[in-house]
C-alpha cells in the first residue's frame, strides 16, 4: 500500500462551485415558473437562447481562444448567468439581440477577465447594460403581462416608468395608475420576463438563505435603504411612490437577491457587504428619482462592483482578540 | 469697485491658502531618493526587461544600493549588462567587484522515479515547502528532491525545467545566471551554486542524504552511502565527507575523474566531459545503481576516515594548504 | 448556549467509537521511545545499548529550556539508541526498548484506588508543579506544551479561571469522552490539583453537547459531592469546530479573547488543560506515575472494531490496528490525530507518543482531495475563519510571494484549524498555501528580530 500523504485538514466538507452555482439556478426555479405563466412563449423562448448563447460562448472561448483543456461549462456559472441575463430582458426581445448580450456578458463580461472568479463585474448585468444602452427601444418596451405570445405582443408602462413620470410632472394623481402592491407582489405587471413576481424571487432568496448560499447581509441592506430612502421621499413629496411599491417594482428584487449577490463581484466580509448593500439602494433610488432613466439598479450593481476590491482592501473582518486602539 | 476688490480679496486668499497647503505638503511628503540610486541606474543598460528579477533598471538600482548598504552585491546580476556593467555598479557604490569567475546552478539529487521508489503519494498545494513539512515526503529520502518545482517557479531566466520523466529539475547551462534564486527556493537546499569549472566541466556529488549509509541505500540506489573511496581516491583533498554525504571542492578539483569511477553508488557525475573511451558518462541505469548496491556492504564512517587522511597526503603533487576551507 | 464568537465549521462528528468501552492494548514485542513527543527542545537519552530498563525508568532527561523528560513504559532490554522514523516522517532520536515480562518500578502505585485531594494531606502547590514536570506530563489533546511550564504563570498574570478542555471537537476522536465516562473522579480530583497549583478558586469543564452523557455524569457528580470539589462547574457547549482550539475555548467558556501572539491566554486569567492531561496529574500527582500511557482512538469507517485503548506509549500503530481488527485493504491514509488537524502518516510502524490522541484509517475514496477550481471569492472561509483572518487573500499573498501583505494581514494568528480549506467550495488548499506563509513569516520576524538585538 502507497499511502496518500498530505498536510490537514484531511477531509471536506462537501460543497462545491456546482451546488452553489444550481443552488442560485434552483432558487430561480419559482420565478422562472412564474414567468412562464405571466409570459408564456415569450418567456420560454428567451430564457432558452439566453442559457444555450452563454453555456456555446463560454464553451467556445475556452476552447478556441483561450485554447484551455479543462471545460468550465459544467461548473454551472454560464447557465446562471444565461438564466440571469434571460430574466433580465423583456419576453418580446428578439433573438438575435439576445445572442448579442450573452456573447457581450461571457466575452467580455468574464472570460476577457480570465473566467469564474477573476471578473470585475457581473457578467449578466454587463450584457443588460450593454443592450438596454444599445437597443433602448427593443429593451424597453415592456410586454403586459398575461400574453402568451412572443411577437406582436402589446406592451405598455411599467410600473417605474409611472413613478419616473409623477416625479417629472410632480402630479401625485399619476401614481394611482400603479397596479396594486398585491399584483405587483404577485407579478401582474409589465417588466422584465423575471423580475415581475417578487414573491416568487423572495422564496428563491430564502432557499439560497437556508441553503447557506448567501448570507443576508446583501438582500438586508439594499431592501433596507431602499426602504427607508423611499419612504423618506415619499413622506416629504407624495409624487414620490409609497416605499413599498418601490421595493416591489422593477428589478430591485431580482437584483437585491440575485444580481447583488454574485460571489465574485460582491465584498468577501459581513461588514463590507453592509457598506455594498447601503450604497446600492442609496444608488439606484438616486438613479430611478433623479436620473434619466427609470430604472437604477443595474448600473447602481454594476458602480459598487467597481469598488468591491476598494471595501475587500479596507474593510477587515473583525480579528480574534483584536484590540480598539 | 467693490466687486473687483472682493475677487482679489477672495482669490488672492485662496492662492495664499494653497500655496501654504502646497508648502506644508511638500515639506511633509518629500521623498528623498538617495543619490546614488540614480547614479546606478545611470549605468544600467536601461533596457528595463526585468531580467534581474526587479521592477525595471531603477527597481534593480535601489535593491543594489540597499545591498551595498550591507556589505555585499551578492546575488544581484543584471543579465543583460553581465559582469562589466555589475563591476561598474560595484565602483560606483565603493565595492571591490566580486570575482567573475562564473558560477552555475547544479542540482544535487539523482532520486529519479528507478533510482528512488515512491513509498508515499503527496496530494495536496504543488509546492516543495508544503511537501517538506511532511516529513521525507513521497520518497524515504528526506534530503533529496521533492520535484514539486519549487525552483522552477524561481527561476526568473526559464534556465531550470522540470524532466517529466525523472521527476528532477534540470538546469540549463547557457541561461543560468547563477543568481541563487532557485537555491533559496529549494526548502531542502539541494541545489548549489557552484563554479562552472574549466571548459564548464565540473565534478559533482549527486547527493544530498546526509543519513547512515544503509538507510541511504534503503531510500535511493545512487545516495552517496558515505563510504569514503571517493575521499582516498583523491589525490588532491578535494573530497571531504561531512555528516555522512561526500563532497567535491572545486577549486581543488582537478576534474581528474578517478573518484567517478570509484564510487559504488555512482553517485558521482562528471558533467560536458568528452565521451569516454570504455565506459560512456551516461546517467547511471537502474543496472548500474545494483552493481553499486552488490560491491559494497555498509561501511563504518569513522573505521574508513582515520586511514584516508594519511593515504591522501603523501602522493599528492599539488598540496594545497586551505585544508580547513569550509565548502560554500 | 455557549459557544466561540467567531467563524466555525461543523464537520460531521463521526464518533464511531463513543460506545466502546477504553480496553487495555497488549504489551508490544518492542516499544520505540521518541525523545521529541513534546514541544520545545528534544529529551536527552540517558540510557544506553544493553541497559535494563523497568516500567517507569528515566530514558531520557529534559533538554535545556523548554522540555520534559521520556519515560520507559516497558520493561526490558534497550535494543539501540538511535534516529527512527517517527510520526513527523523523518528520522530522530529515540530509545528502542526490547520487552521482556512486564516488571515496575516499586515507586509506582498501581492500585486502582481512588486517593481524594484529602488524603494527599498538606501537599505544596510547588510540589504538585514538581512532581507534574517529573512525570514528564505535556498537554495531550495533541499541541504537547510542558504542562509543568504552563502551571506557572509568568510574573504579573494571575489564574483567574481553570478551564478543562473536554470539548473532543475532532471528528472522529473518542478518546476524552470515554475517559470522562470511565474516570469521572480522578478527572475532578486532577482538576482540584491543578487549581491548587496555580491558587486558582474556579475551575470550568467544558463539554460539547454531543456528548450529553458525560454532561450530566459529570454534573451530577458534582452535585452530590459538592462539598467535596467546590468551584468546579460543568459547562455545556454549542457542536462547533474548533472549539477545542485554546483560544476559541476560552472565548466560549468566560466570554474572553485572547489577543494575538505574542499574548499567552494567561494574560487573560486562563489556563486551559486537555482532560486527558487532567487524568495524566491526577496518576502524576497521587500514584506517583509517570506519563507512559495514553488513551488513544483507532477508527474509521472501514476499520471492523472502531475502538478506544488505553495503550503504552511506544506501542507501534500497527499493532493497535490489529487489535482493532487490522488494515481495511482499501486504505489510503493513515492519520495520526484527528482528521481536522492529525498528521498523515507514511508508515505504520510509528509509535504511539504522548500526543497521539488517535489513529484514523480513512479509504482510498475519501483521501483524496477534489479537483481544485478556481477561487470564486465566495467569502465562506473568511466567514469560517475562527480568527477572523482572510484565508484566500493569505492564500494569493503566499502565491505572489508577498510575505510583507501576509504578515501585514496577520498570518501569524492561523491557528491551522482547517476550517477554511474544509469550507472551500473550490477545493483550494488554502491552508497548505497558509502554512507556507506562516513559516516564510516567521522566519523573517525571527531574522528581524536577530538583527535588532544585533544592531544593539
Amino acid at each position: 500500500m502507497k499511502p496518500i500523504i498530505s498536510l490537514s485538514p484531511h477531509v471536506h466538507g462537501g460543497d462545491s462551485v456546482q451546488k452553489n452555482m444550481y443552488g442560485v439556478c434552483i432558487a430561480l426555479v419559482p420565478a422562472l415558473v412564474a414567468s412562464l405563466y405571466f409570459f408564456g412563449l415569450g418567456s420560454a423562448i428567451v430564457l432558452a437562447t439566453s442559457v444555450a448563447a452563454c453555456v456555446f460562448f463560454e464553451w467556445a472561448i475556452t476552447r478556441f481562444i483561450l485554447g484551455r483543456e479543462r471545460l468550465t461549462i459544467c461548473d454551472g456559472s454560464a447557465v446562471l448567468t444565461g438564466l440571469l441575463l434571460g430574466f433580465n430582458l423583456p419576453s418580446n426581445l428578439p433573438i438575435w439581440i439576445i445572442i448579442i448580450g450573452a456573447l457581450v456578458a461571457i466575452g467580455i463580461g468574464k472570460m476577457t477577465f480570465g473566467g469564474l472568479g477573476t471578473n470585475p463585474f457581473n457578467p449578466a448585468l454587463v450584457g443588460r447594460v450593454f443592450l438596454l444602452i444599445s437597443f433602448p427601444v427593443q429593451m424597453t418596451s415592456w410586454p403586459v403581462s398575461g400574453q402568451m405570445g412572443y411577437v406582436d405582443v402589446e406592451t405598455a408602462a411599467t410600473p417605474l416608468a409611472i413613478m419616473k413620470a409623477a416625479i417629472k410632472s410632480g402630479d401625485a394623481s399619476l401614481l394611482s395608475q400603479l397596479p396594486s402592491s398585491m399584483d405587483m407582489l404577485l407579478g401582474q405587471t409589465g417588466g422584465s420576463l423575471g423580475e415581475v413576481s417578487a414573491i416568487c424571487l423572495l422564496i428563491g432568496c430564502i432557499f439560497m438563505l437556508v441553503r447557506k448560499i448567501i448570507t443576508w447581509h446583501i438582500p438586508v441592506s439594499i431592501l433596507g435603504t431602499v426602504f427607508v430612502l423611499a419612504g423618506l421621499f415619499h413622506l416629504i413629496d407624495p409624487s414620490y411612490a409609497a416605499p413599498f411599491q418601490v421595493i416591489l417594482s422593477g428589478g430591485l428584487m431580482l437584483g437585491a437577491c440575485f444580481m447583488a449577490t454574485d460571489y465574485v463581484t460582491s465584498p468577501m466580509t459581513g461588514k463590507g457587504q453592509l457598506i455594498y448593500g447601503i450604497a446600492i439602494g442609496v444608488l439606484t433610488v438616486l438613479i430611478r428619482d433623479f436620473g434619466s432613466y427609470p430604472e437604477g439598479m443595474s448600473f447602481a450593481i454594476l458602480i459598487m462592483n467597481g469598488f468591491t476590491p476598494l471595501i475587500n482592501t479596507y474593510i477587515k473582518p473583525k480579528r480574534f482578540g483584536e484590540v480598539k486602539k | 469697485m467693490n466687486v473687483i476688490l472682493i475677487a482679489v480679496i477672495v482669490l488672492g486668499s485662496i492662492g495664499l491658502v494653497a500655496a501654504l497647503i502646497l508648502f506644508l505638503a511638500g515639506k511633509k511628503f518629500a521623498v528623498h531618493e538617495d543619490e546614488r540610486i540614480a547614479k546606478v541606474a545611470e549605468v544600467l543598460p536601461q533596457a528595463n526587461c526585468g531580467g534581474c528579477g526587479f521592477p525595471g533598471c531603477s527597481g534593480f538600482a535601489g535593491a543594489c544600493v540597499k545591498a551595498a548598504d550591507k556589505g555585499s552585491l551578492e546575488g544581484l546580476l543584471c543579465p543583460v549588462g553581465g559582469q562589466p556593467v555589475m563591476e561598474q555598479v560595484a565602483g560606483i557604490l565603493g565595492l571591490k567587484a566580486e570575482a567573475s569567475a562564473p558560477k552555475v546552478a547544479v542540482v544535487r539529487c539523482n532520486g529519479t522515479c528507478e533510482n528512488r521508489p515512491r513509498i508515499a503519494e503527496f496530494d495536496g498545494a504543488q509546492s516543495c515547502k508544503v511537501q517538506q513539512m511532511l516529513g521525507s515526503g513521497e520518497t524515504a529520502c528526506a534530503y533529496g528532491c521533492l520535484g514539486c518545482g519549487d525552483c522552477v517557479a524561481a527561476c526568473q531566466f526559464d534556465a531550470i525545467r522540470m524532466n517529466p520523466e525523472t521527476g528532477l529539475p534540470e538546469v540549463d547551462e547557457e541561461k543560468c545566471t547563477a543568481c541563487g534564486a532557485c537555491a533559496k527556493a529549494c526548502p531542502r537546499g539541494i541545489i548549489e551554486i557552484r563554479l562552472k569549472g574549466l571548459k564548464n566541466r565540473r565534478v559533482v556529488v549527486l547527493c544530498n542524504n546526509k543519513d547512515k549509509g544503509a538507510q541511504t541505500r534503503k531510500a535511493c540506489s545512487v545516495g552517496c552511502i558515505a563510504c569514503q573511496k571517493c575521499v582516498k581516491v583523491c589525490k588532491f583533498e578535494a573530497i571531504t565527507v561531512d555528516q555522512n554525504l561526500a563532497h567535491i571542492d572545486a577549486e581543488k578539483c582537478k576534474l581528474c575523474r578517478k573518484c567517478e569511477d570509484e564510487c559504488p553508488q555512482n553517485a558521482i557525475h562528471a558533467f560536458n566531459f568528452p565521451p569516454k573511451k570504455e565506459k560512456p558518462a551516461s546517467p547511471p541505469t537502474p543496472l548500474q545503481g545494483e552493481r553499486g548496491v552488490d560491491t559494497q556492504a555498509a561501511p563504518v564512517t569513522e573505521k574508513a576516515a582515520a586511514p584516508a587522511a594519511p593515504a591522501t597526503e603523501k602522493p599528492a603533487t599539488n598540496v594545497e594548504p586551505a585544508k580547513e576551507q569550509e565548502k560554500a | 448556549m455557549k459557544t466561540f464568537n467567531i467563524g466555525g465549521v461543523h464537520p460531521a462528528e463521526n464518533k464511531l467509537s463513543a460506545a466502546s468501552p477504553i480496553r487495555v492494548a497488549a504489551i508490544p514485542k518492542q516499544a520505540v521511545f521518541s525523545m521529541f513527543q513534546h514541544i520545545g527542545a528534544p529529551a536527552v537519552p540517558v540510557v544506553k545499548k544493553g541497559d535494563t530498563v523497568k516500567v517507569g525508568t528515566l530514558l531520557g532527561e529534559a533538554g535545556k529550556g523548554l522540555s520534559v523528560p521520556v519515560f520507559s513504559s516497558v520493561s526490558g532490554k534497550v535494543n539501540k539508541v538511535d534516529a527512527v522514523l517517527d510520526s513527523s516522517g523523518t528520522r530522530r532520536m529515540a530509545v528502542v526498548v526490547d520487552v521482556e515480562g512486564d516488571e515496575w518500578e516499586e515507586t509506582i502505585d498501581r492500585s486502582d484506588k481512588l486517593v481524594t485531594f484529602k488524603d494527599l494531606g498538606n501537599i505544596t502547590a510547588a510540589e504538585v508543579v514538581n512532581r507534574i514536570k517529573a512525570a514528564g506530563i505535556v498537554g495531550m489533546g495533541g499541541a504537547t506544551f510542558p504542562t509543568g511550564i504552563k502551571l506557572m504563570p509568568p510574573p504579573g498574570t494571575k489564574a483567574e479561571a481553570i478551564i478543562v478542555n473536554a470539548v473532543e471537537c475532532e471528528p472522529y476522536l473518542t478518546a476524552d469522552h470515554r475517559l470522562m465516562l470511565e474516570k469521572p473522579e480522578q478527572i475532578l480530583v486532577g482538576v482540584q490539583l491543578i487549581k491548587h497549583a496555580v491558587n486558582c478558586p474556579k475551575a470550568f469543564i467544558g463539554i460539547e453537547m454531543n456528548k450529553p452523557d458525560a454532561i450530566k455524569l459529570l454534573t451530577d457528580l458534582l452535585k452530590e459531592k459538592a462539598a467535596q470539589y467546590p468551584g468546579i462547574e460543568v459547562v455545556p457547549l454549542k457542536v462547533k469546530y474548533p472549539q477545542g482550539g485554546e483560544k476559541q475555548l476560552i472565548d466560549a467558556v468566560i466570554g474572553r479573547q485572547v489577543p494575538a501572539p505574542p499574548a499567552l491566554p494567561i494574560n487573560v486569567g486562563a489556563i486551559v488543560q486537555n482532560v486527558g492531561t487532567v487524568y495524566a496529574i491526577y496518576e502524576a500527582v497521587t500514584k506517583n506515575k509517570p506519563l507512559i500511557e495514553r488513551i488513544i482512538t483507532v477508527t474509521g469507517k472501514s476499520v471492523k472494531q472502531p475502538s478506544n485503548f488505553l495503550a503504552r506509549i511506544g506501542t507501534p500503530m500497527q499493532q493497535l490496528i490489529d487489535e482493532a481488527g487490522g488494515l481495511p485493504a482499501d486504505t489510503g491514509k493513515i492519520i495520526g490525530g484527528g482528521p481536522m488537524m492529525g498528521r498523515a502518516l507514511m508508515s505504520l510502524e510509528v509509535p504511539v507518543t504522548k500526543g497521539s490522541s488517535g489513529l484514523l484509517l480513512m479509504t482510498e475514496k475519501e483521501s483524496r482531495r477534489g479537483e481544485v477550481s478556481p477561487c470564486i471569492r465566495c467569502g465562506k472561509c473568511v466567514t469560517a475563519c475562527p480568527m477572523g483572518l482572510e484565508p484566500y487573500l493569505l492564500a494569493s499573498y503566499t502565491r505572489l510571494k508577498d510575505w510583507d501583505g501576509c504578515e501585514k494581514n496577520d498570518v501569524t494568528s492561523c491557528i491551522e484549524c482547517g476550517s477554511c480549506a474544509f469550507t472551500c467550495p473550490s477545493n483550494r488548499p488554502l491552508l497548505d498555501n497558509i502554512r507556507v506563509a506562516k513559516q516564510t513569516v516567521m522566519s523573517i520576524i525571527k531574522a528581524r528580530h536577530m538583527e535588532a538585538i544585533a544592531k544593539k
